[in-house]
């Protein structure tokens, strides 16, 4: 018999990838149910207006129209859209706007036909009379008196005030030689999954049994908040995401559609399918970060920072989403980085204003906290004229000093941030490329080296972390069964959309029971079938989900050793797997195959004592901390003068995920991420107008970067192994763009430093980078 | 209006209302899904297909315009059961995540490799122009239909 290979640490082929490079697989929108019906939402041009009348008669009466309604209609038939995190304002949140509407796309009515050109026509016939407001699009203006107020209930577009205050800063800044004082702005930004959302309801009613089909990374999740929602019982309710087009926790989320289609297809008696257009995608789908810092750093002259104090505005929308005002608290705790910063102390002051909901999009407050810790570094380290590495160096959280309670109180799990930025500076020759910077310069070309280390928070985590509403925690679940012919099924309760880990997942299966990768069959994202889970956000697949799986593959083994134990004689504990069998550690030729250990467990024809039938295991995991992935990401990059354009010289990554389940994958997830942490320094930024007016509503106007418009990228990586789960493996989906983000904002500030240009606003586009130029060229 | 046309090979006739878009014809009336719609104005090219042997973006233009045309979409690139190499490479050097924008851009990369059978990377790049993806970063597309234009001129050699 073929030895059968270990294939952890191995680069292997997804298993996910036939269905997909043949246009096979099935995401929402290639859905096709009997009788479906398509819905088509009309949604609000203005950011703030009265509601006075609408007029639904015209559309009504469409031929082909099967149902039009307005949000008048749909009132106390639908709960409010879920916000499961703190705060003092949580305001009703509608799935079509009742009274008035806060902000452009806004859902306002539906129209419902077997065509959806047709709905489409029948929203043409709307006649909607509103009145307009005046709007509040500035976050630092909405709390002035003069501001209009969303929410009339709470008289105030205060959401919350978050003090994490600590005396101890107020001394550091006495002992400070400098208090550097800078404001940073990480701009809105859209996550731009290349799917978009969409959503299929089917209800049958003789069995009073609701099936929705959802683009989400949190099935599980969003069966809980609908089952609320709709008042039916989780028992009757099944949530599926089918083949999910990417999220990066746009679709970490419970949006208005959902529960509106699935009222729709109840209320209606047949299949109802939504899919999301791109303009409502920009408009409608949850926007990331959108938080402004005033940062306070008192920091020694030879590069030692003693603390840091900030004040934050943070602009939440018009309505809170499942997440939205939790998502700066990380922005908070983890913006003293990988530096031993002995005092933090900052305020956040969430406000509403007349755009779309922010929430989690990749990285969700770690980038946002990367950025403030590396621009910080580099600010001190221009400060005093020190080297930017130095600096770093200097203030580093030292190898031996792990676990590490920090500032924000946060305990790091592990790390060796010196040897990740060592090893970076290394593969660029750091003081060549310095040396070679220094002559450009003579010769009037504009050359950047910009450095950023960072430290991110990913296996969310333990469930005290989460907020209390949200029903279920930071654990993760996992089935493994051997079916009767020894094939494998695994039942993850992540919802992996892109990430791998059918892949993943395999690896591991086939490696402890010695079996082949396409002997096993990772199923998620359905839960009628899946156990509960909590869902794929937070880089939790595989450092919640993999210790999740181990456990029940653990339980597994442990019971077919006793039956191997009982055929063969010898003390379980002396039996390993490989090769599709059982055999004898000391002595391999004594071996039992796999398939006669699984007809003993389902032929039980001879009782095992202490054995139950069948080979099923289901296990819950809940960990004792998150993990902290860390790396060290340099950028060189070239701005010319004339045209404000910046070109990439070179991108390295070095990235600690601890251990390396699968390489090939890990780099995917870098090279995306990087891509998108890249996209926020130079391209991206969603703009309202100073009426609320959404201009980047199209991919003509948002930036989502090219091929053409991105490095190459040079990867390497340190292993430091997380203590925290047993897989030593840390999570790697949002370590690109939390690195590469104030990788190349410091290059490219620094490529303008001889300008005297100390800091600027993202996203650095060329009219941003030449205005700049020509201000300090004016000021000469 | 009456619209006849040849979809991987296949001639079929179908009645279309002349608004219909070619993406949604080939969707909806002739059942292939592995075309996708990622934006509606042809900024994200997930709905490239081939019409008379080019790459075009089927979300905007209408099916009639295709009226007598050769349509090719993802489900009709494989021979048999055998994978087209872009395919091939697109799995090995995991040029997809999500797998959302993957048929356009096999398809739009397709069309390269018929004008163009050695491409440089930035080559490869600049082809890609019309052609959005999320998840990658885009470098291990690149490595993909690198990988492709190997096998296909090692096929041309042998």
């Amino acid at each position: 018999m073929a030895v059968i290979p270990k294939f952890v640490g191995e680069r292997i082929k997804r298993r996910e990838d036939p269905r997909l490079v043949t246009g096979t697989g099935t995401y929402v929108d290639d859905l096709r149910l009997p009788g479906m019906l398509c819905a088509v939402i009309l949604r609000s041009p203005y950011a703030h207006a009265k509601i006075k009348s609408i007029d639904l008669a015209r559309a009504r009466a469409l031929p082909g129209v099967v149902c039009v309604l307005s949000g008048a209609d749909l009132k106390d038939k639908i709960g409010s859209l879920p916000c499961v995190a703190p705060a003092d304002h949580v305001p009703f949140h509608p799935v079509l706007a009742q009274g008035k509407v806060r902000f452009v796309g806004e859902g306002v009515a539906v129209a419902v036909a077997a065509s959806p050109y047709v709905a489409q026509d029948a929203l043409d016939l709307i006649e909607v009379d509103y009145e307009p407001l005046d709007a509040v699009v500035d976050p630092e203006k909405a709390l002035a008196p003069d501001a209009p107020i969303l929410h009339e209930e709470f008289a105030t577009n205060s959401v919350t005030l978050a003090s994490v205050p600590n005396p101890a800063v107020d001394d550091a800044m006495r002992r400070a030689d400098k208090i550097v004082k800078f404001r940073v702005y990480n701009q809105r930004l859209a996550a731009v999954p290349m799917e978009p959302r969409g959503t299929v309801a089917k209800w049958e009613g003789g069995y009073k049994q609701l099936t929705v089909w959802s683009s989400t990374q949190i099935p599980h999740l969003l069966r809980s908040q609908l089952a609320e929602q709709l008042k039916i019982g989780e028992n009757k309710l099944r949530v599926i995401a089918p083949e999910v087009g990417g999220g990066f926790g746009a679709k970490l989320n419970v949006y208005a559609e959902e529960a509106l289609v699935a009222y729709l297809a109840m209320t209606l008696n047949k299949p109802v399918k939504w899919i999301e257009r791109r303009r409502e995608n920009l408009s409608g789908t949850t926007h990331g970060r959108d938080q402004i810092a005033y940062l306070e750093v008192a920091a020694q002259k030879d590069g030692v920072v003693l603390g840091v104090k900030a004040k934050f505005i943070c602009d939440m929308g018009a309505y809170l989403q499942l997440l939205t005002p939790a998502i700066p608290g990380f922005s908070g705790l983890m913006m003293t980085g990988c530096y031993k910063i002995p005092a933090l102390a900052f305020d956040q002051q969430m406000v509403f204003t007349n755009k779309m909901a922010t929430d989690a999009y990749r990285g969700a407050g770690r980038p946002e906290a990367a950025y403030i810790a590396e621009r910080i570094m580099d600010m001190v380290a221009g400060e005093f004229g020190l080297d930017p590495a130095e600096v770093r160096r200097k203030n580093f959280i030292a190898k031996e000093s792990f676990p590490a309670p920090t500032a924000g109180g946060l305990v790091y799990d592990s790390g060796d941030y010196d040897l990740a930025l060592s090893k970076a500076l290394e593969i660029v020759d750091y003081k060549k490329v310095r040396a070679e910077q220094a002559e450009a310069r003579k010769h009037g070309r504009y050359i950047g080296i910009g450095i950023a280390s960072y430290v991110e928070i990913c296996g969310i985590g333990p469930s005290s972390l989460l907020p209390p509403k949200l029903k279920g925690g930071g654990w993760e679940s996992s089935t493994v069964r051997i079916e009767p012919d020894c094939k494998v099924t695994v039942l993850t309760g992540v919802s992996p959309h892109g990430q791998g880990q059918e892949t993943t997942f395999a690896q591991l299966v086939a490696d402890a029971f010695g079996i082949d990768i396409d002997d096993i069959n990772v199923v998620h994202g359905d839960t009628a079938i899946v156990q509960y889970g909590i869902g794929t956000f937070g880089s939790r697949g595989t450092t919640v989900g993999g210790p999740a799986l181990m456990l029940s593959v653990g339980k597994l083994q442990e019971k077919m050793k006793k039956i191997a134990s009982t055929m063969m004689e010898v003390p379980p504990d002396q039996l390993v797997f490989a090769n599709r069998a059982i055999a004898l550690g000391s002595d391999p030729s004594k071996s039992i195959a796999l398939q006669q250990i699984v007809d003993a467990a389902y032929g039980y024809k001879q009782p095992i004592p202490g054995v139950e039938p069948g080979l099923d295991a289901t296990s819950f995991y809940e960990p004792t901390n998150c993990t902290f992935p860390f790396g060290t990401h340099v950028a060189v990059v070239e701005v010319d003068p004339e045209t404000g354009v910046t070109r990439f010289l070179r991108y390295i990554a070095v990235d600690d995920c601890g251990k390396i389940l699968s390489p090939l994958l890990v780099e995917g997830q870098i090279h995306g991420g990087i891509a998108q942490g890249i996209a926020q320094a130079l391209y991206e930024e969603i703009i309202y107008d100073e009426n609320g007016q959404l201009i980047t509503a199209t991919l003509m106007d948002y930036a989502v970067p090219k091929a053409n418009m991105l490095p190459h990228y040079e990867l390497a990586s340190t292993v430091t192994p997380s203590p925290v789960n047993p897989l030593g493996v840390k999570g790697v989906g949002e370590a690109g763009t939390i690195g590469s983000t104030p990788c190349v904002v410091n290059a490219v500030l620094d490529a303008l430093s001889p300008f005297g240009i100390r800091h600027l606003d993202m996203p650095l586009k060329p009219e941003t980078v030449w205005r700049a130029i020509r201000d300090a060229k004016a000021k000469e | 209006m009456r619209l006849s046309l040849t979809i991987n090979g296949e001639r079929r006739e179908d009645d279309v209302d002349p608004r219909t878009l070619l993406v949604h014809y080939i969707r909806e009336v002739a059942g292939l899904t592995g075309t996708h719609v990622g934006c509606e104005t042809s900024l994200c090219g997930a709905c490239t297909v081939h019409l008379d042997g080019a790459a075009v973006k089927s979300c905007t233009i209408l099916a009639v315009q295709a009226e007598g045309a050769e349509i090719t979409t993802i489900e009709g690139l494989a021979r048999g059961s055998a994978m087209h190499p872009l395919q091939e490479g697109f799995w090995e050097e995991h040029g997809l995540q999500c797998g959302y924008c993957t048929p356009g851009m096999i398809m739009t990369a397709a069309d390269l490799l018929g004008r163009n059978p050695s491409p440089t990377d930035a080559d490869i790049r600049e082809a890609l122009e019309g052609n959005l993806c999320r998840c990658t970063g885009y470098q291990h597309i690149v490595n993909a239909i690198q990988h492709a234009a190997r096998k296909m001129r090692d096929k041309q050699a042998a």
